[in-house]
């Protein structure tokens, strides 16, 4: 009886993914992508992957999210217009869609993998749980583990420097009236555009952390 | 169940996201359908880990989502740095990179 959970489970990941396309607002999307990654979690808990499955819960659906919703609800969910830049592109990209659907569907299917039909060899109870995980990753993908968590404190590094408060020269089309930590010229030489967030950012961040 | 169901709903997910891609103009939906992408990927990497008997699949879906996270948070920083300096959240009016 696997396969009840498996369709429920698969239209919710479905129609989520479809909520997000779908949506005007992005903070509907936002939550129907809540919905599409609690049902690939129940997936992965049928494939008996049940460390990926707690990590998609606690990763995506706790962290990750709380991070989307935070930054919805600062820019403010501006419907988007209906205008179209490009003719025929809500009636092309579909189309694109199905193809690369068929496309992926035939690569995958028509390959001769015979455990494809299968439903894959028989596991014992401690297969994908969290101990054979992190033995796998602790013993013999130590290096991958050790460059993702560096990745990791790059990526919060180069936010904060990216999402910090600069005053200087901060746009041409519309300067910032009176920002909050005060930096008395705003016209100051080093213009920081946005190509180049490393060096306009280094007295940034010194004002953001003062402010 | 067989692995086949999966792989499918997997290559069903990545069309609907790069489709999402293709169709919306607003940054986060953009970041949103991205995830879409990766988690299908993840998908069809657990699955076929299942099919092999090996849980190596396994580690390197982790190692996508710690990815994804990396790529979520520096493009949720891009897109707070785009509204503090007042430009339009929609990639089709931030074109001046365009060659």
């Amino acid at each position: 009886m696997e396969e009840v959970p498996f369709f429920i489970a698969a239209l919710g990941a479905l129609g989520g993914a479809i909520g997000v396309v779908a949506m005007r607002n992005p903070f509907y999307s936002v939550l129907a992508l809540i919905v599409h990654l609690f049902s690939l979690a129940v997936l992965f808990l049928l494939l008996s992957s049940a460390f990926v499955a707690a990590a998609q819960v606690v990763v995506y659906a706790g962290a990750v999210m709380v991070l989307y919703v935070f930054v919805v609800a600062y820019v403010g969910s501006g419907e988007e217009s209906a205008w179209n830049p490009i003719p025929g592109q809500r009636l092309l990209a579909p189309l694109l869609g199905i193809a690369i659907f068929t496309e992926l569907a035939i690569a995958v299917l028509a390959s001769s993998l015979l455990a494809l039909g299968t439903d894959g060899p028989e596991v014992g109870a401690g297969f994908g749980d969290p101990a054979a995980i992190g033995k796998l990753l602790l013993e013999k993908f130590l290096v991958p583990f050790e460059a993702s968590s560096i990745l990791l404190l790059l990526a919060a590094v180069g936010a904060i420097v990216l999402a910090s408060r600069r005053d200087g020269g901060t746009s041409e089309l519309e300067p910032v009236p009176g920002g909050a930590s005060g930096a008395g010229s705003p016209g100051t030489p080093r213009d920081s555009e946005p190509g180049d967030p490393v060096p306009g950012a280094r007295p940034a961040t010194s004002e953001g952390v003062s402010a | 169940m067989s692995i086949e169901w999966y792989i499918v709903l997997s290559s069903l997910l990545f069309a609907v996201g790069a489709m999402g891609i293709l169709i919306r103009r607003s940054p986060v939906v953009i970041l949103l359908c991205l995830e879409l992408m990766l988690n299908a990927g993840n998908l069809a990497l657990v699955a076929f880990s299942r099919m092999v008997g090996n849980q190596q699949g396994q580690v390197f879906a982790v190692v996508v989502m710690v990815v994804a996270a990396c790529e979520v948070v520096v493009g949720l920083g891009l897109i707070v740095a785009l509204f503090r300096r007042k430009l339009p959240l929609d990639v089709d009016e931030l074109r001046e990179l365009r060659g």
